[in-house]
């Protein structure tokens, strides 16, 4: 790997700005530019803008577009309407998660993936590998696409503001081409914060002009640049899986408690269903570990890693944890013995340091917005 | 940012104040705070304990780590800052004030602690 960092075409303007700069998948991304919480507060209650420039988009387009994606990854992607997304995965041939991605079809024969910043290498050769004898082409748009967010209760009054497109048409997971302050976008009602927010993918030589009109129209509503530090407390809050935390290759959508994502019903093999019919029939007679919330009643917070433990026994391990500035607690996503995951058990304890800190095990989400 | 000219400093990124009747107060510099990021949890040397130069005597927790905290000189505890326990943004809002950690009587102080000009040639601010 180059040791390198890639820059966002939001490069200067983050430097410019202060931010604290960190290393995300061989990426120089932003941080946080002051205090994280007082970011993920304005998520939260205000708005937020992200600049996610490190996803990786590929572009499917073609006849057999929609069939080398029902190959390829475990959704049933024929099912989805020209403007809307769907959450799925592709998975490995033994059933292990590759990646958790979003589609958008985009148009009749045409579909965007939308892939994790470290494997969005990998979902690119694989679909290209995959696309062997369909009719359809695989491209690489990683560079095509700057993507900023602007998440959070206040973002649609915002983007009004700026934007003629129809967004009280725009429903969750649907994305649509349009224009926002003067620069065409496709703006996708998606996001990985737990609020109503937005995602723009343009042309990265008009992402600075895109922030700078955003900054301006949101800020008599409360919006501020926010950064990764954020991203993470609010999407565990929010009970997302992240990959390489919650997902990974060694665990199927069933282990992952995703198995609804993995359409067995659909037309036509896809790489990977003999091992996970397998794993959806391990998961209904002898259930795997489940991920649960914890919540701390101390203040020490638990970090991936981190065995869970009851009685003295490692009943599970924590997969990501961090001081949630939402619920004033810190906060884990945690893989646990079935015996130990209801919501409510008693007597399970994190491993910190040496130390068996007592935690309650919920349901996750741990915060939910009112809608 | 501006490290007070009367504090000295350890490339622990501590700061000890000017000691007064044997006494020494002891906290993390704007730089470590700012590095660390918003400080949820801090456990601190409780009065009575001894610590030991350049060896940890308590933890600061921020939102994505833990850092040992590590005590510039050698001595006992004299006092625990339990409003840093109470609220630990303090460290962020007020490193070199009320965002102190512990004082300390000194009984031995390494050599080589730092000045303030020293300190900012080092840590490069």
């Amino acid at each position: 790997m180059s040791t390198t960092p890639r820059l966002t075409a939001l490069d200067a303007l983050h430097r410019s700005l202060g931010a604290t700069m960190t290393d995300f998948a061989g990426w120089d991304m932003p941080l946080r530019y002051a205090s994280e919480r007082d970011e993920h507060n304005a998520v939260r209650t205000r708005a937020g803008l992200f600049d996610l420039s490190h996803m990786g988009e590929i572009t499917v387009t073609g006849p057999g577009a929609v069939a080398l994606l029902n190959h390829a990854l475990v959704g049933n992607i024929g099912t989805v309407s020209v403007g809307r997304a769907r959450y799925t995965m592709i998975c490995a041939e033994d059933g292990g998660i590759l990646d958790d991605l979003i589609v958008y079809r985009l148009q009749e024969e045409e579909y965007m993936v939308v892939a994790n910043a470290g494997n969005a290498q990998l979902v690119l050769d694989t679909i290209t590998e995959r696309a062997a004898g369909f009719d359809a082409e695989v491209r690489d748009d990683r560079d095509a696409y700057a993507l900023l967010a602007v998440q959070g209760p206040e973002s649609a009054a915002i983007l009004a503001s700026v934007t003629d497109a129809d967004l009280d048409g725009l429903k969750y997971y649907a994305g649509l081409p349009g224009t926002v302050a003067g620069v065409p976008a496709l703006i996708a009602r998606t996001g990985y914060t737990g609020e109503d927010g937005f995602e723009l993918f343009v042309a990265p030589a008009q992402a600075e002009e895109l922030w700078k009109a955003l900054t301006g129209a949101g800020a008599s509503r409360g919006l501020i640049p926010c950064g990764l530090s954020c991203r993470d407390t609010l999407r565990l809050e929010a009970g997302m899986p992240l990959y390489g935390h919650e997902l990974t290759t060694s665990l199927t959508p069933f282990d992952a408690g995703l198995g609804r994502i993995v359409k067995f019903e659909k037309e036509g093999d896809f790489v990977g269903r003999k091992a996970l019919e397998a794993a959806a029939e391990r998961a209904e007679t002898a259930p795997p570990r489940k991920l649960v919330g914890l919540v701390a009643e101390g203040r020490r917070v638990p970090r991936a890693g981190f065995q869970v433990v009851a009685d003295g026994q490692v009943v599970g391990e924590v997969t990501s944890g961090a001081p949630s500035p939402t619920l004033g607690k810190p906060i884990a996503m945690a893989y646990v013995d079935a015996a130990h995951a209801a919501p409510g058990t008693t007597g399970v304890a994190v491993d910190i340091r040496g130390t068996h800190e007592p935690y309650e095990v919920v349901a996750l989400p741990f915060y939910k917005r009112q809608k | 940012m501006s490290n007070p000219q009367q504090l000295r400093y350890s490339k622990e990124h501590e700061w000890l104040s000017a000691v007064e009747d044997g006494v020494a107060t002891v906290g993390i510099t704007e730089h470590a705070a700012n590095a660390l990021g918003d400080v949820v949890f801090a456990q601190l040397p409780e009065v009575g304990d001894t610590v030991t130069a350049g060896e940890t005597c308590g933890e600061l927790e921020s939102t994505k780590s833990v850092s040992d905290l590590y005590s510039p000189v050698t001595g006992e505890v004299t006092a625990s800052n339990q409003d840093v326990v109470d609220d630990p943004s303090l460290v962020n809002s007020a490193p070199f004030e009320g965002g102190w950690l512990f004082k300390v009587r000194v009984a031995e102080e390494p050599k080589d602690l730092l000045s303030a000009d020293e300190y900012t040639e080092f840590s490069g601010n």
